[in-house]
């Protein structure tokens, strides 16, 4: 079986080698500090308490509040896992972390996806574009207050402002159309 | 005297037979020779993960039937895998050994295809093809057998699966384990020692373990590299501790190599059909809704669960705001990441091979886009 690193062993060990670059730990999960994050990951990667050589997966969630970037990493030899987060873009503003395609190249697509369709960006990524929709696309559409078409078209009916007015082909820019209420009050991690 | 050549771009796809499905590669040629290629994706992206946070639990199992629409049985027991872990359910003993037939005979037809479709990318127009394909049409007839559909699965359900295989169920599987095997014995009697297979496939598109890892594919094209990295193995889900099933390995890392670990791999799947059978038990196949009610609400929390799927790693990332729709879905998608060192792999061969090794990938479009 793989033996999950608990959120707790795991920022103990990080701190060894890389003091004060965690932010807090919680059940198996990490919080990492974005400036530290690469370091740390080079770390994870190259140490032999950990030897993470796979990353399994790199995505984003959207918290209303802030975006948090989270990696799921894959010892081989050590046949480990662990979860390593970061929280970034406090009040929606600039969401940057740093690329970790020079450590495992893995990410380079999983970032550009993040990038594409959550609006996180990744510092230093060797070609960061949109993968899924082309360039140009208006908004990140996985972000809460994205407004999809259907809901631009229900917006543009509104009594007001004359049925039919508004409505454009591709997906209003953000905020434009009014905002999409989040479901439930955003998910405590 | 020495002829000037000039780099040629051309657009492979995305209306191409061979790319397998709507992918654009953008190739730059200097005579046969590959100088530099992008690929461009995107064509089928449906947002699957933007519509996964607007249904229940329940109903995205009809989302994962369409992202890799080549095993939706893997897809299945993958999604329902993570729903479980983050809502804490207990499958049943009968559903979980009815998912794991589903699954195994998923990762056959799944292999089936790409060894066709392998096969028709290096000229051998049709026949292999109908062959692997035929197989493939019977493990299909089973699935309408256990859920009435053949593609659209949407088989599982939160502990289990929505219905018990119907009585005549299991003397077709034994027949069809049966008709596998001479399938895949009578594949690889012409093609595993065919020197047409051999010339076009031996040492095209090497890649190097340490790089596959660096680069996070998984499945059978790093077990095509002798890496020992199988989740069944490694990180045994559902029953999977309870089988005994021979790791498929392959030291040459080439296209050959991954053709060999995927026809191997399905032989061993039937193996492990067999033990399924052996073990499964008479018993409810899904939790009373009494235990699991129709409507989930997972605590709040998240979870990623991993199996092994038909291409490689294939997880899925849930996390839970209490509500009855999942507050975000990810899904790891082994199609996608596997593409990372197509650049590699194909760059300084020649057009020839391009389709080759990029078959020998084994990729789905609909995993990849979502």
């Amino acid at each position: 079986m793989t033996t999950p690193w608990s959120g707790a062993a795991l920022a103990e060990a990080i701190e060894a080698f890389a003091p004060g670059s965690t932010d807090k730990s919680h059940g198996g999960d990490v919080w990492l500090k974005p400036e530290a994050a690469f370091m740390v990951c080079e770390g994870l990667k190259s140490r032999p308490e950990f030897k993470f050589d796979l990353l399994s997966s790199v995505t984003a969630v959207d918290y209303i509040d802030h975006f948090e970037v989270v990696y799921h990493l894959t010892s081989l030899p050590k046949n480990a896992s662990a979860v390593l987060k970061i929280r970034v873009g406090l009040g929606r503003t600039d969401a940057v972390v740093p690329s970790v395609v020079p450590i495992w190249r893995g990410a380079d697509y999983q970032e550009r996806e993040v990038w594409d369709l959550m609006g996180v960006r990744f510092k230093g990524h060797p070609n960061h574009k949109r993968i899924m929709l082309w360039e140009g696309f208006p908004g990140h559409p996985l972000r809460k207050d994205y407004v999809t078409y259907d809901q631009s078209i229900v917006a543009s009916l509104a009594p007001d402002d004359g049925a039919y007015a508004a409505g454009s082909e591709t997906a209003v820019e953000l905020g434009t159309a009014g905002s999409q209420p989040a479901p439930g009050a955003g998910a405590e991690a | 005297m020495a002829i000037k050549t000039q780099p040629v771009t051309v657009n492979l796809g995305p209306q191409h037979p061979s790319t397998h499905g709507v992918f654009r590669l953008r190739v730059m040629f200097d005579g046969e020779e590959i100088v530099d290629v992008e690929p461009v994706f995107g064509y089928l992206h449906r947002g699957s993960e933007k519509l996964a946070e607007e249904r229940t639990y329940t109903q995205i199992v009809t989302l994962t039937d369409r992202m890799d629409y080549v095993s939706p049985m893997l897809n299945n027991q993958a999604y329902m895998l993570a729903v479980e872990k983050l809502a804490g359910i207990e499958p049943t003993q009968r559903g979980v050994w009815l998912r794991m037939i589903a699954a195994e005979l998923q990762r056959i037809a799944s292999h089936l295809v790409a060894t066709g479709f392998l096969l028709q990318d290096l000229g051998a127009l049709g026949t292999p093809l109908i062959y692997a394909m035929r197989e493939r049409e019977n493990i299909l007839d089973l699935f309408e057998m256990l859920c009435g559909a053949r593609i659209t699965n949407s088989y599982l359900r939160p502990g289990g699966v929505f219905m018990d295989a119907p009585t005549g169920f299991w003397l077709a599987l034994d027949r069809e384990l049966v008709d596998i095997v001479n399938t895949l014995d009578e594949l690889e009697e012409y093609l595993s020692g065919n020197e047409i297979v051999f010339s076009r496939t031996k040492g095209t598109a090497v890649l190097a373990p340490e790089l596959l890892i660096n680069a996070s594919i998984t499945g059978p094209m790093l077990r095509a590299s002798g890496v020992d990295w199988d989740l069944r193995h490694r990180n045994p889900y559902d029953y999977y501790d309870r089988i005994e099933f021979k790791r498929i390995l392959h030291t040459a890392s080439d296209n050959y190599a991954r053709y060999w670990v995927r026809v191997q791999e399905a032989r061993e799947s039937v193996n492990i059909i067999r033990q399924c059978v052996a073990q499964i038990e008479p018993g409810p196949v899904r939790p009373s809704f009494d235990d699991v009610p129709r409507l989930i609400r997972p605590p709040k929390g998240d979870a990623y669960v991993a199996i092994e799927g038909s291409k490689g790693e294939l997880g899925f990332y849930l996390v839970s705001d209490g509500g009855i729709a999942p507050y975000r879905m990810h899904v790891r998608a082994p199609s996608l990441i596997n593409l990372t060192l197509l650049r590699d792999m194909l760059i300084g061969g020649l057009f020839g091979d391009l389709f080759v090794s990029f078959g020998s990938v084994d990729l789905n479009m609909g995993e990849v886009d979502r």
